[in-house]
């Protein structure tokens, strides 16, 4: 019994922890712009094919995903210079579907650049999985745990410690007031842009090995990671890392103590519940500070 | 891509219209024309691309050898994905604007089911490559089929689960329509075959994880477990059921009969067995097995031509295009009464796909000896019987 619950607990985390990275992203560009970024998805599949073809070119692993966070971030610099930035004064609205555009457009420049097929990577130390009171892990989820974390706490550094990770904060409160004070926050744009595709591409690479990606492999993850910032409270850091653990494992006990059948809707459910009873997300109290 | 091919389409489109306009000014077309609709591009590419290919390779073969009854055959591919209304829209192009002879397409059951009507109505002979069994069961007048069916499949694997002493088994399937079709079978089939389901769990699209679905899969004890479903999450599922260490044997169905998923699952896929075209394992075959010769010709040709592998879907064009050219040879004529009925009779006509024998109750004639159960042994296929 007890085996059964970490087993649903320990894929719960490791699937939240990739939902949380997705989550951050949606909330960086979302304090920025006020953008809800539907390309979010796409970093994540960029980052993953990316890291493959690179190591398909030659490249050793770390060099590959380095490249391939690369690329992602230009594909976010690309959006927000190329598409979002052109059109600026545009409701949030036309921003909103700017960025499904750009999602659609990312999938087929993937699969025409890459191709269709779906593509794994190894795992970074080893397929041995780890016994734990009956229950089994793999080497690869602690990866993604441990990553997420360093990001996490890297994040929460350079937004209270840093002047740019403060200007992005004062931008998020009051863009007016901030361009006031002499922050650019033109920069302060591209930066949120480039930031998020990052940590969708840290998070595609670090899932690739346990599930593999293709060119639409964005699209759910993607959703997810939206659904799990909505739970958190659009626009806060914290919130974003707790509703996507939240969302993870509500559908890994959901899954295997009631149906799997329903195991999306379960983030959906979700949803509905935290709209209905906190409309502004867990977290996502007006006027607090957000990240 | 999509762009060139739409292009190229086009081109055909137009080259056909022109052979058209040429053969009302009073000459007669010599040729026999043959339309095809296919998931060239899209998500079902890895289905329509080889088709075309395969179809495209065989028709210049067959030209280059006298075509057919002494005549040049035509063929006339559409792309379009695995979208019905498209299938429909070039369905209707073939009958009224090419006026062709015959029709092979449909890479899927969903664009083959919805231009089935229209096949129907103007009365031309059809070949289906879509998979499920709904496309024969009822059986149509003028459809047929090729490839082996998923209920086929799920047989292949319970006679193999008997085989083995196994009767009670677990199901994980995803949420598609070919999944949802191939567990559907599983249950239906369960009970002649003896077998006993005791667990049967669902994953989502675009599922990272099912380690909670095999964990209750794991705890209700089964002796084999068959995978319903294809593409990435076959790895997925592959990895985790090792992962959480479970005894019982792994099935998975025809789906999985691709080098990507050996590829991807790497040592997780060692052990996995499933039923498979006779392609797969062409070279394993015994020598006295029909299927071999024209197996290895068809491998050896595609890969002279296009540089690149195989596969089992490519196959079921060739077998198609051949099926319709013996057809065609027997009734003397190409007139679609005739040749379909000719089709409908089509006996030990030996294909890539296995050994057709046609019925006006069977059109797609394939018995359960032309799949071959395999086993993943170090990395690639290990042909078993």
């Amino acid at each position: 019994m007890l085996a059964e619950f970490l087993q649903f607990l320990f894929s719960g985390i490791t699937v939240g922890a990739i939902y949380a990275l997705v989550a951050l992203g949606f909330s960086i560009i979302y304090n920025a712009s006020h953008v809800i970024n539907f390309a979010q998805g796409e970093f994540v599949m960029i980052g993953g094919m990316a890291t493959v073809f690179m190591m398909a070119g030659g490249l050793p692993l770390p060099a590959a995903m380095l490249v391939a966070v690369a690329i992602a971030v230009c594909a976010g610099l690309a959006l927000e210079r190329f598409a979002v930035g052109q059109s600026r004064g545009a409701s949030v609205v036309t921003l909103i579907i700017i960025t499904i555009g750009a999602s659609i457009f990312l999938r087929g420049l993937a699969s025409v650049v890459w191709d269709r097929n779906f593509h794994t990577l190894p795992s970074f130390s080893g397929d041995e999985p780890i016994r734990l009171a009956g229950a089994t892990l793999t080497p690869q989820s602690l990866w993604v745990l441990g990553v997420t974390l360093v990001v996490a706490v890297l994040l929460f550094w350079f937004f209270t410690r840093t002047l740019m990770g403060k200007a992005m904060l004062a931008t998020a409160h009051n863009r007016l007031a901030a361009q006031l004070v002499g922050i650019n926050t033109r920069f302060v744009l591209m930066l949120s842009f480039g930031l998020a595709a990052a940590l969708g591409a840290i998070g595609g690479i670090l899932i690739t090995p346990i599930a593999p990606t293709y060119f639409e492999g964005g699209v759910m993850l993607g959703l997810k990671g939206f659904s799990a910032a909505i739970v958190g409270g659009l626009g806060h850091g914290l919130g974003a890392i707790v509703g996507g653990l939240i969302v993870g494992i509500a559908e890994a006990m959901g899954a295997g103590y009631i149906s799997s059948a329903y195991k999306d809707a379960f983030a959906f459910v979700l949803i509905l519940l935290v709209l209905f009873f906190m409309p502004s997300g867990l977290f996502g109290v007006r006027g607090t500070e957000r990240v | 891509m999509t762009m060139k091919i739409s292009r190229r389409g086009l081109a055909l489109g137009v080259a056909a219209a022109a052979v058209l306009g040429f053969a009302s000014a009073g000459a007669k077309a010599e040729t026999i024309k043959v339309g095809s609709f296919l998931a060239v591009t899209g998500p079902a590419a890895f289905l329509g691309d080889p088709e075309k290919k395969t179809l495209e390779l065989y028709v210049e073969k067959i030209n280059k050898d006298g075509g057919i009854l002494g005549k040049q055959v035509e063929l006339i591919v559409y792309d379009v994905q695995h979208v019905a209304d498209k299938a429909r829209t070039a369905a209707k192009r073939l009958i009224e604007q090419d006026k062709v002879d015959f029709i092979i397409g449909g890479s899927t059951t969903g664009t083959t089911m919805a231009v089935v009507p229209l096949v129907e109505k103007a009365e031309i002979p059809f070949i289906s490559l879509g998979g499920a069994s709904v496309i024969v069961q009822p059986v149509k007048k003028w459809v047929f089929k090729t490839p082996h069916t998923d209920r086929m499949a799920v047989e292949k694997v319970y006679t193999d689960m008997k085989k083995e002493g196994i009767s009670k088994v677990g199901l994980i399937a995803g949420s598609g329509g070919f999944d949802k079709s191939c567990l559907k079978n599983a249950k239906d089939l369960a009970g002649p075959h003896g077998m006993d389901i005791v667990a049967s769990e669902t994953y989502g699209k675009g599922d990272t994880d099912m380690t909670p679905q095999l964990t209750k899969i794991k705890s209700a004890n089964p002796q084999g477990v068959l995978f319903c479903g294809f593409g990435a999450p076959a790895v997925t599922v592959t990895k985790n059921y090792r992962q959480l260490g479970i005894a019982a044997p792994l099935y998975h169905n025809h789906g999985s009969g691709s080098k990507k998923f050996v590829q991807g699952a790497g040592k997780a896929a060692e052990g996995v067995r499933l039923p498979a075209a006779a392609l797969l394992v062409a070279d394993q075959l015994p020598g006295a097995d029909p299927q071999r010769q024209p197996a290895l010709d068809y491998q050896a040709a595609y890969r002279e031509r296009y540089g690149e592998d195989i596969s089992t879907f490519g196959g079921h064009a060739l077998d198609a295009l051949m099926l319709m050219k013996a057809a065609m040879e027997k009734a003397g004529t190409t007139d679609k009464a005739k040749v379909r009925a000719e089709l409908e009779t089509t006996k030990n006509f030996i294909g890539v796909d296995g050994i057709f024998n046609m019925t006006t109750e069977d059109h797609m004639g394939l018995d359960l000896a032309s799949f071959k159960m395999v086993e993943v042994r170090n990395g690639d296929w290990k042909f078993l019987y």
